[in-house]
C-alpha cells in the first residue's frame, strides 16, 4: 500500500527519529511511503490556543497537500484528532500510526523485538479525541521479549496540554510529578506513547529529576529487530 | 476581575495540606462514581436523553418560563423575575423585610451563592444561616466554597473539630465524623424551630406543574423548606424542565455522577402552597444576571446543560491539584471554566478558559454530554478576540508564518539550532530565557534534531 506520511512539526524538527521509525516500520511490511515535501503543521496548536484563523489558514493547507492521498498515517494521535474533527473528509484516510497497523492493515505482530520492562502512557486525545482504543497495547502485546508493566492512574493527563505547559507550568508540573512519580513505580526502564509531545513533558521531567526510565515513541520500540 | 488561575493556582498547589485534602476526596467520590454509573445498562442513552432536555428548554425558554410562572401562581406561589444578583437580592430582602424577620435559614444553593444573598440580606440588617454541613462549616470559618457538591473539601476533619471547638462545642469534641455531625446537629436544631423564613435555590424547576425541586443527602435542607411558615427559591432560568416525568432521567444521571449512589437521598417537591402544611407564603424568584447572554451564543450555551453534578470536578487533573478557589467563583472546575467568563463576561476571567490541558475527562463524565473542552476552545478564541497577550499574539502570529511554507519552516528550525547552540548541553536544554524559563524551570527540554526528518528524507538513497 501507498502510505503518505505527515510528519507534524514537532515529529520533523524534534524527534525525527520517530518519523525515521514510523517509515521502517511500514517498510518492512512492505508498503511504499511518500512525504509531501510541502507539509509542515497541522494548526492544531493555534486551534488550542484561541488562535482560530491562524488554526484554519494551517488546517486548510494540510487538506490541500494531502488532498490526493489515500492513507495517511502520523505517529501523533492528537494532531489526527484534531484533523479529523476539523474535516470530516479525513475519516477513514487519516490513521494514528496503532490505528492504521492495527484496524487498517490489520497487523499486531510488526517483527520487532525488544526486551524491557515498558510502562504504557495512554494520551489523553489517544484515548477520548482519535479513539485509537488498545490498538498500541496490542501492538506492544506481540513485541518479542516486550514486558508490559501496569501505570496506576495511566489514563490521567500528563500535564502538557500545548501552551498549557507554559501558561500553566505550576499545575503542569504537579500533573507530570504525579505521572513520573507512578512510572517510577511501576517498575518499568522505558515508557511509551503514541504523542512525541507528551512525552517531551514525561521525557523533559524524568530527565530533571535524573531519573534513569527512558521515553519512546511507540514507533521507535516497533522498528525494533 | 478575578487573580488570574495561574497565580491563584500556585498558592493552591504550595498548600500540602490542601493537597492531601484534595487528592483524598476526590479520588473516593470518582472512584464511587465510577461503580454506580456501571451500573447502568442504559447510561449513554440515559446521557442522550438529559442533553436533549436541556436543549430543548434552552431552545424554547420562553415558553416554558410562562408556562412555569402560570402553573407556579395558580398552585398559590408569587413568582419574581430578576434581571440581576442585585434585583433579586432585593426581592428576597423585601420579603424579609415584609415579615419582620431577622434571620432566615438557608438550603445549600450555588445560585444563592452567585448572587451573593448572604452579604446582600446582612447589609438589610437580615442574617442567614448556612444549613447544610458543609456550609456551615464555611461559613464559620469565614471561607467559602471550593466544591460544587462538597463545598468543604479542602478542609479535613481535624480542621473541623477546631474550627468547631472555636465556635459551637466545647473542647471535648473529637474529629469523629458521628460527632462532628452531632454538634451542627445540635446548633441548628435550635434554629430550624424557630426560624419564620427559608431560602433555597433549585436543581429542577417543572414548567407543567410550577413544581420546585431540590435534591440533598442530609435531610437539612428539607427542614429549611417545610418548617419556617415563609420560603423563597431562587432559580436560575435554565433550571427549568418541561415536564414532572423528566425528572426520571435526571434523578438517575445526578446522584450517579454527582455522589456515587444509586439514589439521592432527600428528594424534595413541592408545588405552591397546602393549607396546613408547609410554608404557607411561597416565593419563586427566576434569575437571569447573565444566563439570557450565554444562551445567545450557540456554542457556549450548551454550559447551561449543567445540573451541577461536579463530576466534571473530580475527574479533572487540574481541579484535583489546585482546588476550587483558584477558579475564583462559586463555579469551579471545568465547568466553571465555560461557565463563569460567560455569567460575568470574558474579560474578567480571561484566563479561565486556558486553565485546562483539553484532557477531555470532563466531556466523558458529564452526564448531560456537554462537551467542555470545545466550549472551552471557543472561548479562548474568544478571549484572544477580545485582545490577549500581544507579544504572545505576535508569536502565534509569527508561527502561523513560517508554518504557512515548508521553506520557512526549514529556515526557522536552521536558525533555531544555532541560536540553541550556546544553551543546549549533552543533548538536552535546561535553562531558557522567560518567558520559556516556565518550562525549563521545571523540566528539561529536547533541543531541535540536528537533523530534521526532512533533511533526513532528502538524503535518503
Amino acid at each position: 500500500m501507498r502510505i503518505a506520511l505527515f510528519i507534524t512539526c514537532i515529529g520533523d524538527a524534534v524527534r525525527p527519529e520517530v518519523g525515521r521509525a514510523t517509515t521502517a516500520v511500514l517498510e518492512r511490511l512492505g508498503h511504499e511511503i511518500v512525504f509531501p515535501a510541502e507539509q509542515t503543521c497541522c494548526g492544531q496548536m493555534h486551534f488550542n490556543s484561541g488562535y482560530r484563523s491562524e488554526g484554519e489558514r494551517l488546517a486548510r493547507r494540510f487538506g490541500e497537500i494531502f488532498g490526493d492521498c489515500e492513507v495517511i498515517v502520523s505517529p501523533s494521535s492528537s494532531c489526527v484528532g484534531t484533523m479529523r474533527e476539523h474535516d470530516p473528509s479525513l475519516a477513514g484516510r487519516l490513521f494514528e500510526l496503532s490505528e492504521l497497523l492495527v484496524e487498517k492493515l490489520a497487523v499486531t505482530d510488526v517483527g520487532a523485538s525488544f526486551p524491557h520492562r515498558v510502562a504504557y502512557h495512554p494520551t489523553c486525545h489517544s484515548l477520548r479525541v482519535t479513539r485509537v482504543g488498545d490498538a498500541p497495547l496490542r501492538l506492544l502485546g506481540a513485541v518479542e521479549g516486550l514486558e508490559l508493566v501496569d501505570l496506576a492512574d495511566a489514563s490521567e493527563c500528563c500535564g502538557f496540554g500545548g501552551t498549557f505547559a507554559l501558561k500553566n507550568a505550576d499545575t503542569s508540573t504537579a500533573m507530570v510529578v504525579d505521572k513520573c512519580t507512578a512510572i517510577e513505580a511501576s517498575g518499568a526502564s522505558v515508557v511509551t506513547a503514541v504523542d512525541s509531545s507528551c512525552l517531551l513533558q514525561i521525557g523533559g521531567r524524568l530527565s530533571r529529576e535524573g531519573s534513569p526510565v527512558r521515553t519512546l515513541h511507540l514507533a521507535e520500540i516497533l522498528a525494533t529487530e | 476581575m478575578t487573580r488570574p488561575f495561574p497565580q491563584e493556582a500556585r498558592d493552591a498547589l504550595a498548600d500540602p495540606v490542601l493537597r492531601a485534602n484534595l487528592r483524598a476526596a476526590t479520588d473516593t467520590i470518582r472512584a464511587k462514581r465510577a461503580v454506580a454509573v456501571a451500573e447502568v445498562g442504559d447510561w449513554e442513552e440515559l446521557r442522550e436523553a438529559g442533553r436533549a432536555i436541556k436543549a430543548d428548554v434552552l431552545a424554547n425558554l420562553e415558553r416554558y418560563l410562562i408556562q412555569f410562572e402560570a402553573a407556579a401562581t395558580r398552585a398559590g406561589a408569587t413568582v419574581h423575575w430578576a434581571s440581576d444578583a442585585a434585583e433579586a437580592n432585593e426581592i428576597v430582602l423585601r420579603i424579609a423585610r415584609s415579615h419582620d424577620v431577622e434571620e432566615v435559614l438557608k438550603v445549600k444553593s450555588l445560585t444563592t451563592d452567585e448572587i451573593e444573598l448572604t452579604a446582600a440580606l446582612q447589609a438589610g440588617g437580615v442574617s442567614a444561616l448556612e444549613t447544610d454541613f458543609a456550609e456551615l462549616i464555611l461559613q464559620l470559618d469565614g471561607d467559602w466554597s471550593s466544591h460544587i457538591l462538597v463545598p468543604a473539601i479542602h478542609r479535613n476533619r481535624t480542621e473541623i473539630r477546631d474550627l468547631f471547638r472555636r465556635t459551637i462545642a466545647d473542647e471535648t469534641l473529637e474529629d469523629d465524623p458521628a460527632q462532628l455531625a452531632e454538634a451542627s446537629r445540635r446548633f441548628l436544631r435550635k434554629r430550624f424551630l424557630r426560624a419564620r423564613m427559608g431560602v433555597s435555590g433549585a436543581n429542577f424547576a417543572i414548567a407543567e406543574t410550577g413544581a420546585i425541586c431540590v435534591v440533598e443527602s442530609e435531610g437539612n435542607g428539607r427542614m429549611c423548606t417545610t418548617l419556617p411558615p415563609v420560603l423563597v427559591s431562587v432559580v436560575g432560568i435554565e433550571k427549568l424542565i418541561p415536564t414532572f416525568g423528566d425528572l426520571e432521567v435526571y434523578l438517575q444521571l445526578l446522584p450517579r455522577s454527582s455522589t456515587g449512589e444509586r439514589m439521592n437521598p432527600y428528594t424534595s417537591l413541592w408545588t405552591g402552597v397546602t393549607a396546613g402544611d408547609g410554608p404557607q407564603e411561597l416565593h419563586v424568584v427566576l434569575l437571569d444576571n447573565g444566563r439570557t447572554r450565554v444562551l445567545a451564543d450557540e456554542v457556549g450555551r450548551a454550559a447551561l446543560h449543567c445540573i451541577r453534578c461536579s463530576a466534571c470536578l473530580n475527574v479533572c487533573p487540574v481541579y484535583s491539584r489546585t482546588g476550587g478557589h483558584a477558579y475564583g467563583s462559586v463555579y469551579p472546575g471545568p465547568i466553571g471554566a465555560i461557565l463563569t467568563p460567560q455569567l460575568i463576561g470574558i474579560e474578567k476571567a480571561p484566563t479561565l478558559p486556558f486553565a485546562s490541558s483539553l484532557c477531555g475527562a470532563c466531556y466523558e463524565v458529564c452526564p448531560v454530554k456537554i462537551d467542555i473542552p470545545k466550549v472551552l476552545l471557543h472561548l479562548r478564541a474568544k478571549a484572544v478576540g477580545a485582545g490577549g497577550h500581544p507579544g504572545e499574539r505576535a508569536v502565534m502570529e509569527t508561527l502561523a508564518w513560517t508554518f504557512g511554507d515548508r521553506r520557512r519552516f526549514l529556515a526557522a528550525t536552521r536558525l533555531g539550532r544555532v541560536l540553541q547552540r550556546p544553551l543546549a548541553r549533552r543533548g538536552l536544554i535546561r535553562r531558557l530565557p522567560p518567558p520559556l524559563d516556565a518550562w525549563t524551570r521545571t523540566r528539561d527540554l529536547r533541543p531541535l534534531a540536528r537533523q530534521t526528518f526532512r533533511e533526513w528524507w532528502g538524503r535518503r538513497p
